[in-house]
């Protein structure tokens, strides 16, 4: 029918679409079936195509009645003026030094965005706004929220997003997926290396003290044999693009990487704006996302466990993800559960439930490692369970990620995955780094604060733009702050060179404006590494704004990978 | 499932129960206290707040207006239909991922709906609108439950906790009504008394049944017999327990694992004494300690319900 095939009920599941009731869609007009098998089959020429869809109007059929293509473009000439008024659509849009996503530098549109500029200046400014509403309204109506930390009123707020889709073509996300199954490959090896005999430590490829004062260093993970050696099976990483036009990793999040719903969400959200345009990008499909990581969490259920029960473990309805947490939940159909459903006897974790006390085999962990057994790490804290580490190391139960593998998302080993990626996989970097330099060497901290307004400087241990400066958009008054802060703890701070990264059109009123985008791709790596061809784009909604982060005004947009 | 969840929508069932018994027995007391005749004004609201437990923070000061707007909105007073509505919506954010998108959204706009400044403007100017959306809006949510979730142990667990809180709430109310209305056997009743029994059936919105079954002409112990021993009716008290019986028992086959003797004991007496007693035998006996051991023995099934399936102790879950 009409509808592009929809994916197997359980990939988007029960909680995302209406049912279709196929008896409400018109039925095609008679001269278009045969179009359509032809359109379908990939053998129907353009002159044929609009032949049909003159002579089905001219019949006087009704434009719902037309197959898809056709109603797309019998929008075309249906808008007023000139078929492609770009000028109006690019009111106030300066290129500079900084890649742009949508067009090249002497400012014409790049090949794969041109059918999304065409479609943008087709339609008439009331029917975007028109479509901007309905997608207002249906994230409403979900709940799409998170929290925001800090402040009193108002503390949930819909998740900000951008209508358009940022386009991403095939070579390059090949690149990606290549750069990031290696990085993660070797971040791994890695946590694997450093929690049993270090021998990268020893072989003084990366400096042992940088390892051990680390504050995401568990020294309880020491010796400790996790199922099919993953230490992270679900990771986040952001990537920017330079103005080579060319990706770069600016980090990894390897303890709870969070926005994947938002990914999801995003998409369904989009499909419904702009259905025709999608269809006829090819954009590859992300629903499955769920299944992937359902499997990814079963391949890693202890042994001997062929039905392996699987858990959500959240910190509560006020985490900032917590929206997350319920809706990865439902997508996969698993219970989630608060730490005080949890309780421990002989080792074995189990839940309390209406039916008494069930096993736990395999919890995916949405709780920092701090917070997640009273008995080994913080005392004061309630939101995990009490017993659960001893449980973990006696392989009655899987944790995941482990605990611990913030030591390799910290900063300022970051700095040194490339040369982690040459040790362990003797390959070179696909994804290069941002050029970082490390505070706890004197030469390299003296360039730094002589140059604290042209560099930004990031806490190693923080994530969600907390603790950092952006030296050009500082005051002197932060800077000499940050600068007290380094001498008295220089391991605690990294510095890198205020990047110009790629900016991505916006609808912003009724015309584009370019904002700076990076990209977080989410990889699963259970028996193998998994990457949903897609991923959250972060916008700095703010005008020249650097900060993409959700919690410091940042928004979303869907990514569309393209089939080719 | 989860014992957490279960509690959470039990709770967020008995709270909706709650706010509704309340907004309706606010009411009809307001609608009374517009014929002059019978009881006073202070009376008929110490009856109320007899009828909701007496609850701190409600004693009469004369002032009307005030005191019906804290019963609706004072989000502090644990009594109020605000404060009745917040604890279910909260119970429900909680385990989100259970009940059905649409659940959610009615329950979220009856939330709205109670903090909207329009609705306190309504309540100003016409009471009796302002109340029926309350109850509209819960019975909104009610129909979606039924027809939206999955009537597994969850939606069992909203039963369990809507028919326990009914039938304490009805039994609480006919205590207090009981000695004044009850004692006497006059079958002649002037206007006001006719009034004051539409009052009571009204309460559980049970006029109309009540007119199926016995005519218009209300009597006392009929209207007792109704709202105590109707089978069909699902205000009566014995409907509720039937009904909390059935989850119950819904409950354990759900799950497989057996109630405990205790429970089923304490249901199937509660079960017995309204199944097996005819109106006659509790007029002529004492009625209003009949009435009291209904309400303890809700508690206890409440007690009961908790000990046994939200906190019970680890080593009796595995001894199982």
């Amino acid at each position: 029918m009409l509808t592009p095939a929809l994916p197997a009920y359980g990939a988007t599941g029960s909680y995302s679409s209406a049912p279709i009731r196929p008896f409400l869609i018109a039925p095609l007009a008679p001269t278009c079936y045969k179009l359509k098998n032809r359109v379908q089959a990939g053998c129907a020429s353009k002159p044929e195509r609009d032949g049909c869809v003159a002579s089905a109007l001219q019949a006087g059929v009704q434009p719902s009645r037309l197959p898809e293509f056709a109603v797309k473009e019998i929008q075309v000439p249906m808008s007023a003026g000139p078929p492609l008024e770009m000028d109006s659509l690019f009111g106030d849009y300066p290129l500079d030094q900084a890649f742009d996503e949508m067009r090249e530098r002497g400012g014409e549109v790049r090949p794969h965005y041109r059918a999304l500029a065409e479609t943008l200046a087709s339609l008439p400014p009331e029917e975007l706004q028109r479509r901007k509403q309905s997608a207002d309204l249906s994230f409403l109506t979900q709940g799409i929220t998170f929290t925001v930390y800090g402040r009193d009123e108002g503390t949930e707020r819909i998740f900000p997003y951008d209508l358009l889709p940022r386009l991403i073509t095939a070579k390059e996300w090949d690149c990606i997926e290549r750069g990031l199954t290696q990085r993660i490959t070797a971040l791994n090896m890695f946590l694997r290396d450093v929690y049993s005999d270090a021998k990268i430590l020893n072989d003084r490829v990366i400096p042992r003290e940088l390892v051990y004062s680390c504050k995401h260093y568990r020294r309880q993970m020491r010796g400790l044999q996790v199922p099919r050696n993953v230490y992270i099976s679900v990771v986040g990483s952001d990537l920017l693009r330079l103005n080579t036009g060319e990706f770069v990793v600016l980090e990894d999040n390897l303890r709870v990487p969070s926005g994947v719903s938002y990914m999801l969400t995003n998409r369904r959200v989009m499909k419904r704006t702009f259905p025709q345009l999608f269809h006829s990008y090819g954009v590859r499909p992300i629903e499955h996302y769920p299944q992937l990581l359902l499997g990814t969490l079963r391949s890693l259920a202890p042994e001997g466990r062929p039905e392996p029960n699987i858990v959500l473990l959240t910190p509560g309805v006020y985490n900032s993800a917590y929206f997350e947490h319920t809706y990865l939940a439902r997508q996969m159909g698993i219970d989630l559960v608060e730490g005080r459903d949890l309780v421990t006897h002989d080792n074995i974790v189990y839940m309390r439930t209406t039916d008494g006390l069930r096993r736990v085999d395999v919890i995916y962990r949405r709780v920092d490692d701090d917070f997640s057994d009273p008995l080994i790490f913080r005392p004061d804290s309630s939101l995990g369970c009490g017993g659960l580490f001893n449980a973990y190391r006696a392989g009655n139960v899987t944790v995941t990620n482990a605990f611990g593998t913030g030591l390799a998302d910290d900063k300022a080993v970051y700095a040194y995955v490339p040369d982690m990626i040459r040790y362990y996989l003797n390959e070179d970097a696909i994804l290069p780094n941002v050029k970082t330099f490390l505070l706890g060497e004197d030469k390299q901290r003296q360039h730094v604060l002589a140059n604290l307004d042209k560099l930004v400087v990031k806490a190693v241990g923080e994530s969600g733009g907390y603790g950092m400066l952006i030296g050009p958009q500082s005051t002197a008054r932060q800077r000499e702050e940050f600068a007290r802060q380094i001498e008295a703890n220089p391991r605690n701070y990294i510095a890198q060179p205020t990047l110009d990264f790629s900016r991505a059109p916006c609808l912003i009123g009724n015309h584009l404006e370019p904002r700076h985008v990076d990209l977080r791709p989410y990889v699963l790596f259970g028996d193998k590494v998994n990457i949903v061809p897609g991923g959250l784009t972060r916008v700095a909604l703010e005008k020249g704004s650097l900060v993409v982060n959700s919690s410091q005004g940042g928004g979303s947009k869907d990514t569309w990978i393209l089939e080719q | 499932m989860l014992s957490r969840v279960a509690d959470s929508l039990y709770w967020m069932s008995r709270y909706l129960e709650r706010a509704e018994n309340t907004v309706r027995q606010l009411d009809v007391t307001m609608s009374l206290m517009l014929d002059t005749g019978g009881a006073s004004a202070e009376t008929r609201w110490q009856w109320m707040t007899a009828a909701l437990g007496k609850p701190a923070g409600l004693e009469w000061n004369g002032d009307m207006d005030a005191m019906a707007r804290t019963l609706v909105f004072d989000s502090l007073n644990h009594a109020s239909v605000t404060f009745c509505v917040n604890g279910a919506r909260e119970n429900a954010r909680q385990v989100r991922e259970e009940i059905s998108s649409e659940q959610w959204q009615r329950l979220n706009r009856l939330y709205h709906q109670m903090h909207s400044p329009h609705t306190q403007t309504q309540f100003r100017s016409n009471i009796n609108d302002a109340l029926a959306s309350v109850v509209d809006g819960i019975h909104l949510f009610k129909g979606v439950s039924d027809t939206t979730m999955i009537h597994g142990q969850g939606w069992q667990f909203i039963r369990l906790g809507r028919y326990l809180e009914r039938a304490y709430a009805t039994a609480t109310l006919l205590e207090v009504y009981q000695p004044d209305l009850f004692q006497t056997h006059e079958r002649e009743h002037s206007g006001y008394q006719y009034l004051e029994l539409v009052g009571l059936l009204r309460c559980c919105t049970s006029f109309e049944a009540y007119c199926q079954v016995y005519t218009a002409d209300l009597v006392a112990d009929r209207i007792l017999e109704f709202l105590l021993l109707n089978e069909d009716f699902p205000h009566a008290i014995r409907y509720c327990v039937d009904g909390i019986r059935d989850a119950i028992e819904s409950i354990q086959r759900l799950g497989g694992r057996r109630p405990p003797e205790e429970l089923i004991a304490v249901i199937g007496r509660l079960h017995a004494m309204l199944g097996y007693t005819t109106i006659g035998e509790i007029l002529a006996g004492d009625t209003a300690a009949f009435l009291h051991k209904i309400r303890e023995q809700c508690m206890c099934i409440h007690g009961l319900i908790y000990r046994y399936y939200v906190h019970y102790s680890i080593q009796s879950a595995l001894a199982v």
